[in-house]
């Protein structure tokens, strides 16, 4: 089969691009080894607004989300090819820092990983770290002003010195939110950020995602349909390695064009 | 579609027969670990039962008429010309004087032959404690000779033919007055704990073998720490997985089977004949140690690293840590607890081995106490195997005080093993 037979079987649906790019990604291919774990995937994520990113298990979302920030370096034969970039710099053959642009593109992850150590040290490593922080009150700064945005700071002021692995997993995971935005990145990556969570806490982080869009641009990964239609206002849908389509959350949910949308978003599969 | 597949009925008899296997399954795994205690325990008794002895010394009360001539004749009353007088003569003459008309030369000796080759130092210590003593009659406590004190501590029953036992009827009869007259006393065996190895039981010591040991683990320990975590970092966080390193790590586990005395013979045949560093010095039985060490050192740090999550790696990563970053602000501290519990535990191994050791020429008979990493010294357990090789009866209880000396580092080892877990310990 030839590679423009192949292009024309992975056409994506609709509008890849949009007005405001914050991240743009080109014929982006993903190898495990052998095995191809996305196919000439074309997104644009715009600034600052919700990008959701929807699909089967397995079917490349993750990845995806992982290549936005570097993360797969770490994963042993896994390559990337294309072209990512970010505010038009190429991530991966500019000669960009891995670390820096982790600092400037945060993540939070699937399940609560807070660090072994106080809450007060959790939100403060990062500053610390790249030295945003000259003394000690500026750090008590930071440090409130994250967990307040976090919407964590009236449930914890009175125990920063605790462990941060003593909390409540939503409130672990809002940690981890609070920990990604005190260091100001510019990009906020989520994988699966409520799925270990109850309904209460996954609404409590749902309404904290709608507050930060006013000041990062948000990529999150999900598996379910409602919290994508709650949060976002771009939807793609994955599956099987393709960008099947994607467009306006409301577009994509009321009236989608491709049949497998159709098909995963009524319930038929996934 | 119909199922017409009976409802599970279990048979009494399939039931009866489990419930069975799962009885006698438990009570062998009980008779193991009864086995297991049952042998500790007579291992214990013995090693407890023949050594505390050990702990204890005969002595002689004696009562010397310290004659000012003999000792300080210019009458400096120096502290120098104290400790340079000669004591034997007045310990001989207070013996003549105990035991009035005995004549000749062969029981003068026997009678001499009561009190320790070293007695005199008593004396000599007594003097130099007190020196008001000059010119009294002191009575003082002289350590008895190791058959008399071995006859004391039961070991050489009295009611067996004179020819079978070291004890002679004329020197038991002398004991026994002495014991009339409440002049044999026992004390705790200071020595014991103060000296270095003697040819003579009595003044055989533990402190030179203690000190080799401290000195050769310090060495193994500055040694193989180091290399050993670094190593296993680097293998479990940084390298990449192909044939190299998969060949390194078959190898470091094949390292960790290899007898003990083959890392002795490579000791023998670099570190003395090669290197030309100095034989039976603590610096090189350190060395071979190390080498010995060093797998263990380098399996359990990599388990310990492999046990914290990769959570914690991506968390760090995802705030824009370097990979040195995350690994020494995070992932160190979380396996330090299994990292040193490893290490304690490997030292713990190093302390007990004897046969590398041997190859390098620790097995020497040495009397000083080591002052250097590369003075001449032993180890614990080679002086246990060397008393153990010693025919008087007074190194059996020796030995045995050996090995719970040795017993009890491993112990106090292991114990801070277990507490540096407990302490460090973090759940995440």
């Amino acid at each position: 089969m030839s590679y423009a037979m192949d292009m024309q079987n992975y056409t994506t649906q609709s509008e890849t691009a949009t007005s405001e790019p914050k991240i743009m990604a080109r014929d982006v291919n993903v190898f495990y080894g052998p095995s191809q774990a996305l196919k000439s995937i074309q997104l644009d994520i715009g600034a600052n607004e919700v990008t959701s990113l929807i699909g089967p298990s397995g079917c490349g979302k993750s990845t995806f989300l992982r290549c936005l920030n570097r993360m797969n370096d770490v994963i042993e034969n896994c390559t990337v090819e294309g072209r990512i970039s970010l505010d038009g710099v190429d991530l991966y053959n500019s000669g960009l820092d891995p670390v820096l642009l982790r600092a400037r593109v945060g993540m939070v992850f699937q399940k609560p990983n807070p660090f072994p150590k106080s809450i007060f040290d959790n939100i403060a490593y990062g500053p610390r770290l790249h030295g945003t922080v000259s003394t000690k009150d500026e750090l008590d700064e930071r440090v409130e002003k994250s967990l307040r945005r976090a919407g964590l700071w009236d449930e914890v002021k009175d125990r920063l010195d605790k462990p941060g692995t003593g909390l409540s997993g939503g409130q672990q995971q809002r940690l981890c939110i609070a920990r990604a935005i005190a260091i100001n990145p510019e990009v906020i990556l989520m994988d699966e950020p409520c799925s270990a969570l109850d309904p209460i806490a996954t609404a409590k982080i749902e309404e904290l995602i709608d507050e930060l869009r006013e000041r990062f641009t948000i990529v999150i990964v999900t598996h379910s349909m409602q919290q994508a239609a709650r949060v976002s206002q771009r939807t793609a849908f994955f599956h099987l390695g393709e960008l099947v389509e994607v467009g306006e959350t409301d577009r994509l949910f009321t009236s989608p064009q491709d049949d497998r949308t159709q098909g995963y978003i009524t319930g038929r599969f996934g | 579609m119909t199922d017409n597949t009976p409802h599970l009925k279990i048979n009494p008899s399939l039931l009866k027969r489990r419930n069975a296997a799962e009885k006698r399954f438990r009570f062998y795994g009980l008779a193991a670990v009864m086995t297991a205690v049952l042998v500790l325990c007579l291992l214990l008794t013995s090693i407890i039962s023949k050594g505390y002895t050990a702990f204890q010394q005969t002595y002689i009360l004696m009562d010397i008429r310290l004659d000012a001539e003999t000792i300080d004749p210019k009458g400096t009353k120096r502290v120098e010309d104290l400790a340079a007088a000669s004591y034997k003569g007045l310990l001989r003459s207070a013996l003549r004087e105990q035991f009035p008309g005995i004549e000749g030369r062969k029981a003068k000796r026997a009678l001499y032959g009561i009190v320790g080759s070293s007695a005199e130092f008593d004396i000599r210590n007594a003097v130099l404690d007190n020196p008001k003593l000059v010119g009294t009659t002191a009575t003082i406590a002289v350590k008895s000779s190791d058959d008399v004190d071995s006859f004391y501590k039961g070991y050489i029953p009295r009611d067996v033919p004179e020819s079978n036992r070291k004890i002679k009827d004329r020197e038991l009869a002398w004991l026994d007055t002495l014991f009339e007259d409440d002049r044999i006393i026992k004390k705790f065996n200071i020595n014991f704990f103060t000296n270095g190895d003697s040819r003579e039981p009595e003044e055989a010591g533990i402190l030179g073998a203690v000190i080799g040991s401290l000195y050769t683990l310090a060495i193994t320990l500055a040694l193989c720490f180091p290399v050993g975590v670094l190593t296993a970092i680097y293998l479990e966080e940084f390298a990449p997985t192909n044939k190299w390193t998969d060949l390194i790590e078959v190898n470091i586990n094949n390292l960790a089977a290899v007898p003990s005395i083959v890392f002795g013979l490579l000791g023998l045949a670099i570190f003395l004949n090669f290197m030309g560093l100095p034989r039976s010095a603590p610096i090189v039985g350190g060395m071979v140690l190390a080498l010995m060490t060093l797998p263990t050192i380098i399996i359990a740090s990599r388990a310990a690293l492999k046990a914290v999550p990769p959570s914690i790696r991506e968390a760090a990563l995802g705030i824009g840590a370097s990979r040195m970053q995350t690994v020494f602000h995070h992932v160190l501290p979380l396996a330090m607890p299994g990292i040193l519990t490893g290490t304690i535990l490997g030292m713990a191994q190093a302390l007990g081995e004897t046969a590398p050791l041997l190859m390098i020429g620790m097995v020497a008979f040495i009397a000083d106490i080591p002052g250097s990493m590369s003075d001449a010294a032993t180890v614990l357990p080679v002086q246990i195997y060397l008393w153990a090789d010693s025919p008087e009866r007074g190194f059996v209880e020796k030995t045995s005080a050996a090995i719970m000396i040795l017993l009890a580092f491993l112990i106090v080892m292991n114990a801070i093993a277990v507490i540096l877990r407990k302490r460090f310990e973090r759940r995440w």
